[in-house]
């Protein structure tokens, strides 16, 4: 007998204004899992993840964080679900230090890592603490955008996009990191254009076209299928 | 401020011809030269809308254009003795030039910037004001002489000078309302809306921006020297901020983007000052007052608000019938 | 030397200690709007009313309740904050996604009813209040009045206190990314609507302390906050909107200039502030510190 998911979501529609951008999500993710969100530029993916983390104005629909309902509550509520998100534009501040990003969010719950473990998780933020947040490359942009939401608390890390515009090197640092976080029983649920990337990593995978999800895979199926979906996804 | 434009509704024509009619009948109903300070003050308004409801740009110290062109009108008539429709021009003339070179400093930023230069110049042109001897300091210029329009009509009569500012004012309405209408308006209203946008499709937005500028300072110098006349003074509080917030509070209560507009807020603000001609405080607190409480619960203006009213209404009957009535084939 | 540009000493001396007064003044206001922009990217126009209540409650302590300079000076800053926030939390948190003009515009209309309601109670004249510091220190060419060292020497520390509190500190850093991206701060958990009531706090709090340092140099009355605010904002563009050093450096240095001014070619005094204004935003359009556009 499975426990309830971490993450539900159900019929999930969702608004810019007056234009639609989701017209039917349903998904979900159970502890300890990590899903990918795959699809074609503007299909909605991260639209999706900024449903979930109560950025959007008006939204229908089901959302369960850990069995609460959390559709319609504003992010710094959201985020004291235990739910943190690394936007796609990373947002490292630029008039605060390395050091400075890293410690900003405040910790909400027990089980984050510690500064000490991030730093040797990360070992190059270290070396440039006191730089300026945004004089770091993309690689390491990303890495400090991706370990200062670990301290939190959160176990649901939204990641929108984690190796766009990032050399192969670092796109394989990423995901043994992603890997290890798995590891110490976080829940992921990321956004990747990055298919052959995806494909290694995650558990299972939701297709969006036109702000609906349209396919279910397993990493099984999506390997068995793996020309197909390529095809579907416009690679 | 940066809603989507829409075209000002047509008044139906029964409504223009009972403006008109009334505005014809007026002074032998209320006291002609409460009448005129209305009209000069609603032109003022009408030049500030044009520029923050039309255009986007939220200019501070506009006295800065009313006063400049009264104290010019006020002296050429009274030291030089000009014709008062030269001097109408004179007066105006200066307020555009003033316009022009402050606008041109202006321009080149946007924004809360472009509103603070406003304000600097606005604060330059006051100590100006205060400083220069033709200008007369606290006493500013007094006993304008009004004499005889093109050397014709003789204002000294209130009435001839009631239907000749009622003309010139409705004038500069008409002007406003053909700009906004025209094809330059409406780039204006592309630049208000999303600038980048406009200066992608090629449009020299800066001259645009200057262009409008300087009208709007043309009219409030015309507004400014009709008041000289009417009122055979011009003073310090001509330039002040005082009457650069009274402007903007027309504009407000109005309600932006409304060729109405202007002339609800100049009723309003022109009779509130009346009513408490002995109690400047009162004024202030009162102004404050409905600052306040428009920003917050009337942000269209009393004409916007009236205008989205019946546009509902509209809405509303328009979706009735789409449902025939029962019985019909 | 005797005489500098024949000027004596003593008057140099006296117009820049005049200078470093009215400077601490501007640095302080200027600070208060530049940490309000900065944040919460509203103009407040009700910063000089708001200086001008705080002048005026140290006053009604002391006439009222019998409390003197020193309980105003710790008073009256929590006191006006405490406004502050009421009016960002019922009014401006309204107006929030809106165009900032109307923000402004309500602020100006604050300013105004503020102005209004205390000439109806007290007309345009002002009411004396008493300096708590006596005596001061004698120089060979110069008398330098013991309260109005206090005032510039005071003004530092709290310009420097509060530019540490903001550049060092946690809540500061809360401040500066807000600042970039208030929505991912939110994601954080941070209450970012809540940080705003605070930060609009803060400068009205400092607003209100500096009513309370100029109570005894300006004379307390309801026109002191109008004739300062226009002058207030050149500073703030000059030093560039948002940047607190630049608040604090244009500041005092304009204060300075000014004085010498008043010095050297008397008439312009009352505009050069405005005249290195137009300057700076020809050269230099973001201000001296600025970063970026508004």
């Amino acid at each position: 007998m499975s426990e309830s998911p971490l993450l539900q979501v159900t019929g999930l529609a969702a608004w810019y204004g007056e234009t639609q951008a989701l017209s039917r999500i349903d998904l979900e993710v159970r502890r300890g899992e990590v899903v990918c969100l795959l699809g074609r530029n503007g299909a909605g993916k991260t639209t999706t993840l900024r449903a979930i983390m109560g950025l959007l104005q008006r939204c229908r629909g089901r959302i369960e964080i850990g069995g609460q309902p959390a559709l319609g509550l504003p992010p710094e509520v959201v985020a004291r679900l235990g739910v943190a998100y690394c936007p796609e534009e990373r947002g490292i501040f630029a008039s605060l230090t390395v050091e400075e990003n890293l410690l900003l969010p405040p910790v909400l719950a027990a089980g984050g890592l510690s500064v000490a473990e991030l730093y040797e998780l990360f070992p190059n933020l270290e070396a440039r603490r006191s730089s300026g947040g945004t004089k770091l490359s993309g690689g390491e942009q990303q890495m400090l955008a991706i370990a200062r939401i670990l301290r939190t608390g959160a176990k649901l890390l939204l990641l929108d996009e984690p190796t766009e515009g990032l050399a192969p090197v670092i796109v394989q640092a990423i995901g043994r990191t992603i890997v290890r976080l798995r590891e110490r029983g976080f829940t992921i649920l990321m956004v990747e254009q990055n298919f052959r990337f995806a494909s290694r990593i995650a558990d299972r995978f939701y297709i969006i076209e036109e702000g609906s999800v349209i396919e279910h895979l397993d990493r099984q199926a999506l390997e068995h299928d793996h020309a197909r979906v390529e095809s579907v996804l416009g690679v | 401020m940066h809603t989507p434009s829409h075209t000002p509704r047509r008044l139906p024509a029964w409504a223009i011809a009972l403006g008109v009619a009334a505005a014809l009948a007026a002074p032998f109903v209320a006291y002609p030269v409460f009448l005129m300070k209305f009209l000069c003050w609603a032109l003022l308004a009408a030049s500030l809308n044009l520029l923050v409801g039309y255009v986007g740009l939220l200019s501070f110290g506009h006295a800065m254009f009313f006063g400049s062109a009264a104290y010019v009108a006020a002296h050429s008539l009274q030291v030089w003795g000009w014709d008062p429709a030269l001097a109408l021009l004179a007066g105006a003339g200066a307020a555009a030039l003033i316009g022009l070179v402050g606008g041109a400093l202006a321009i080149r930023r946007q924004g809360i910037a472009f509103s603070m230069i406003t304000l600097a110049i606005a604060q330059l042109v006051s100590f100006v004001a205060l400083r220069a001897p033709f200008t007369g300091g606290e006493d500013g210029i007094q006993n304008v002489p009004r004499g005889r329009f093109a050397g014709l009509l003789p204002l000294g009569d209130d009435l001839v000078l009631y239907y000749l500012v009622l003309a010139i004012v409705g004038a500069g309405f008409w002007i406003v309302y053909r700009t906004v209408q025209s094809p330059f308006g409406h780039v204006l209203t592309a630049i208000r809306d999303n600038e980048p946008r406009a200066i992608s499709l090629g449009y020299r937005v800066n001259r645009y921006k200057l262009a409008a500028y300087v009208l709007s300072s043309a009219l409030a110098g015309l507004a400014g020297s009709l008041k000289a006349l009417v009122f055979q003074i011009a003073t310090l509080t001509d330039v002040s901020w005082t009457t650069s917030g009274e402007a903007l509070l027309m504009v407000i209560v109005g309600g932006l983007q409304t060729l109405a507009g202007p002339l609800v807020g100049a009723l309003v603000v022109v009779t509130m000052q009346n009513q408490f001609a002995s109690f400047a405080e009162v004024v202030l607190l009162l102004q404050g007052l409905v600052f306040v409480v428009v920003v917050l619960v009337f942000r269209r203006g009393v004409v916007g608000e009236w205008e989205a009213w019946r546009a509902r209404r509209a809405a509303g009957a328009a979706a009735t019938k789409i449902n025939p009535p029962e019985g019909q084939a | 030397m005797d005489h500098l540009l024949g000027i004596p000493p003593a008057a140099i001396v006296g117009q820049l200690i005049v200078g470093l007064i009215n400077g601490s003044f501007y640095a302080l206001l200027s600070l208060g709007l530049a940490i309000i922009f900065g944040l919460l990217h509203i103009v407040n126009f009700a910063h000089g009313a708001q200086y001008m209540l705080g002048a005026f409650i140290a006053w009604a302590m002391l006439e009222y309740l019998g409390l003197g300079y020193w309980w105003a000076l710790l008073i009256v800053p929590l006191v006006t904050a405490a406004i502050g926030m009421l009016i960002e939390r019922t009014m401006l948190r309204r107006l929030h996604g809106l165009d900032p003009v109307y923000a402004l515009l309500l602020t100006f209309g604050l300013a105004l009813l503020l102005e209004g309601a205390f000439r109806l109670k007290f007309g345009a004249s002002g009411q004396p209040y008493a300096s708590p510091l006596s005596g001061g220190i004698t120089l060979p060419f110069a008398f330098l009045p013991a309260y109005r060292i206090w005032v510039i020497v005071a003004s530092v520390a709290v310009c420097v206190a509060t530019w540490w509190f903001v550049e060092r500190t946690r809540f500061g850093a809360y401040l500066r990314a807000a600042h970039e991206n208030p929505a991912l701060v939110r994601t954080f958990g941070i209450r970012v609507p809540l940080l705003l009531t605070l930060t609009y706090g803060l400068g009205v709090g400092l607003a209100g302390l500096g009513g309370v340092m100029a109570a005894p140099i300006y004379q307390v009355s309801p026109l002191m906050g109008s004739n300062l605010i226009v002058v207030v904002f050149a500073v703030v563009v000059i030093g560039g909107m948002g940047s607190i050093v630049g608040a604090i450096v244009a500041g005092f240095g304009l204060g300075v200039i000014e004085g010498l001014t008043r010095l050297l070619v008397p008439d312009a005094a009352g505009v050069v502030v405005f005249v290195v204004m137009l300057l700076t935003l020809a050269l230099r359009p973001q201000g001296l510190f600025g970063r970026g556009d508004l």
